[in-house]
């Protein structure tokens, strides 16, 4: 594999899967509390941060990466946090891993909402009665209940980090090792003259890993629909 | 222990305010579909918070209780059952938050309600009339201390509904807490019930014991074919020609055969319009059920109809007869009078064994 693959290309690959896969295992115990606010509470101000979390999806995502720049830069309050506690953001793989996290987010929202909103309430209302508090009962029920959504949210996350691009080269660059994912290496091939090889080559990675995520997610989600379905 | 119950809210289009008492037994809640029957049940199980309440389960006060702090057993229509655990883990999911167990042990509860076969199942693979029976077990092994019960047997067929009844009655025997039944059954009601709340648009119109509210000819409210009255007896002998016979008051009934045990206590729901009345014991008369008894009440009702309340050795008897009849009969409170009830009016579904009151 690494004979086939240059050391710059494999390591934008790696990088990329290390970016995805942080980016979607962080946002999801976020992604399902959304969802579960957005599908079961009522509060003052859903219809606010429904359109929040859905924002990256219809803004142009240098749009979305230049106000990360803003609210999460060097210079920002959140950031210099950040630099203290040793998980520096700017010009950072940690960077690109919170821009893929942040336009991910919606399309992870979406899947586990939508499976929450399929669980009868009914259930969890009769796990109440039996005796289950709040937190027992999602838990117990719901989350189990949801285990295909929330597969197929993290898939579709996950496919959305490999992809990211615009965000990602606005809020922390191009560099080669610590913010050149795959889709910016692919650029950055092609901007170059004799990149066009290195360039296919990547193409083809990107089209295995987002295949196998795929088929991965429906055989997970196949098993765990039987399980739940009880035959 | 007694539930107490007083609720009033306000739906859109729609306003509930009842005040009723449900003592240990079973007490049904009965009631057209849109009486407010449900709602009183999710108030009291804390998943519908009313605009003003008072609940109270003997001397502690649920109202301000979430539900899953108030040990209350639901039996839903729809069972509800978790689907992807087995029946087993269905059983005792309750038990894990149960502080103490009192009742029969989980070994008697599955035995009893016929589950050793299907613990390991999923609820999917079940019958309408298994999953119901893993409904009642489930709530009954979270040791709650009031079991309320809605319209649990709604969703099955004839035969599977006679198939449950059964356990119904032995969960009412076997546990010594109020039961809320809902249901707009008058089988389910005379066979089940001790006590009956009836309920009209929202509010209470009538409440007693089942014989009170059974007897009285406005008792179960609008419907005249819901009327009828419960007789107590005592399965006496099994005939070879297919008859059952049933020692009441000293008085013999005879019915359809009856699959009970000689010696055991039943009730027969009688309804009124199949009772005919007669002022001299008849004879030459194909009915082989007659009751002596003395007329304690006459109520006309719209039209030509007329509720004739008898008192007899077997219990009050409730009759429907014409006001003609009642008049060419010269039925008045106190005169002599024997009821007829024909064999076959007394439906299966209509006996049931006798529960604590």
């Amino acid at each position: 594999m690494t004979d086939w693959l240059g050391p710059a290309e494999w390591q934008a690959v790696a990088l990329s899967l290390k970016v995805s896969l942080w980016a979607t295992v962080l946002s999801l115990p976020l992604g399902i509390f959304t969802a579960h606010a957005l599908a079961r509470w009522q509060f003052p101000g859903k219809q606010i941060v429904n359109g929040l979390v859905h924002l990256p999806l219809v803004l142009p995502p240098v749009v979305t990466g230049y106000l990360l720049l803003l609210a999460f830069g060097a210079n920002t309050a959140f950031g210099g946090f950040m630099d203290s506690i040793g998980l520096p953001l700017a010009f950072r793989w940690t960077g690109a891993a919170l821009a893929a996290a942040v336009m991910a987010f919606p399309l992870m929202v979406r899947a586990i909402r939508l499976s929450i909103e399929a669980v009868d309430p009914g259930l969890e209302e009769a796990a109440a009665t039996l005796g289950a508090s709040r937190p027992w009962v999602f838990m117990t029920i719901t989350l189990p209940l949801i285990v295909p959504g929330v597969l197929a949210g993290s898939v579709l996350a996950f496919a959305k980090a490999m992809g990211e691009f615009g965000a990602t080269i606005t809020f922390v660059a191009n560099i080669p090792g610590q913010t050149q994912t795959l889709p910016s290496a692919v650029y950055a091939f092609l901007q170059v003259p004799g990149g066009e090889s290195a360039a296919g080559r990547l193409v083809v990675v990107a089209i295995i890993i987002a295949m196998s995520a795929l088929i991965l997610s429906e055989w997970l989600a196949r098993r765990v629909a039987k399980k739940v379905g009880g035959t | 222990m007694t539930l107490s119950v007083q609720i009033s809210h306000q739906f859109s289009g729609f306003s509930l305010d009842v005040t009723f008492q449900a003592p240990s037994g079973v007490t049904v809640l009965f009631g057209p579909s849109g009486s407010g029957k449900t709602s009183v049940m999710r108030a009291v199980a804390g998943l519908l918070r009313p605009d003003t309440a008072q609940i109270t389960l003997g001397e502690d006060a649920l109202t301000e209780k979430p539900p899953h702090k108030r040990r209350i057993g639901c039996i839903f229509q729809d069972a509800r059952l978790f689907p992807h655990m087995t029946v087993h883990q269905n059983l005792t999911y309750g038990a894990r938050f149960a502080s103490s167990g009192n009742g029969p042990s989980e070994a008697r509860i599955i035995e009893m309600l016929g589950l050793n076969h299907l613990l390991d199942r999923r609820p999917a693979t079940l019958s309408g009339g298994e999953t119901q029976r893993v409904a009642i077990g489930r709530a009954i092994l979270a040791r709650p201390r009031l079991i309320l019960a809605d319209e649990p047997l709604a969703s099955l067929d004839e035969a599977r509904k006679s198939d449950i009844l059964p356990y119904f009655e032995r969960l009412a025997a076997e546990v010594d807490m109020p039961v809320l039944y809902v249901t707009h059954s008058v089988t389910e009601l005379a066979r089940l019930a001790s006590h009956v709340v009836v309920m009209e648009g929202g509010h209470v119109v009538r409440s007693g014991t089942v014989n009170e509210v059974l007897s009285d000819p406005i008792g179960l409210g609008g419907s005249v074919r819901a009327m009828g009255s419960l007789l107590h007896a005592t399965v006496a002998h099994h005939h070879d020609d297919g008859l059952t016979e049933l020692d009441s008051g000293g008085n013999s009934l005879f019915l359809s055969r009856l699959e009970r045990p000689e010696g055991q206590v039943v009730r027969l729901r009688v309804a009124a319009h199949d009772v005919i009345l007669s002022r001299k014991r008849p004879s030459g008369l194909s009915a082989l059920n007659i009751l002596p008894g003395k007329v304690l009440v006459v109520r006309p009702r719209d039209g030509a109809g007329t509720l004739v309340s008898i008192d007899t050795p077997a219990g009050h008897c409730l009759a429907r007869i014409t006001a003609r009849s009642a008049k060419a009969l010269d039925l008045t409170p106190g005169a002599d009078c024997f009821a007829i009830i024909k064999t076959v009016s007394i439906a299966p579904n209509d006996i049931g064994g006798v529960l604590r009151d």
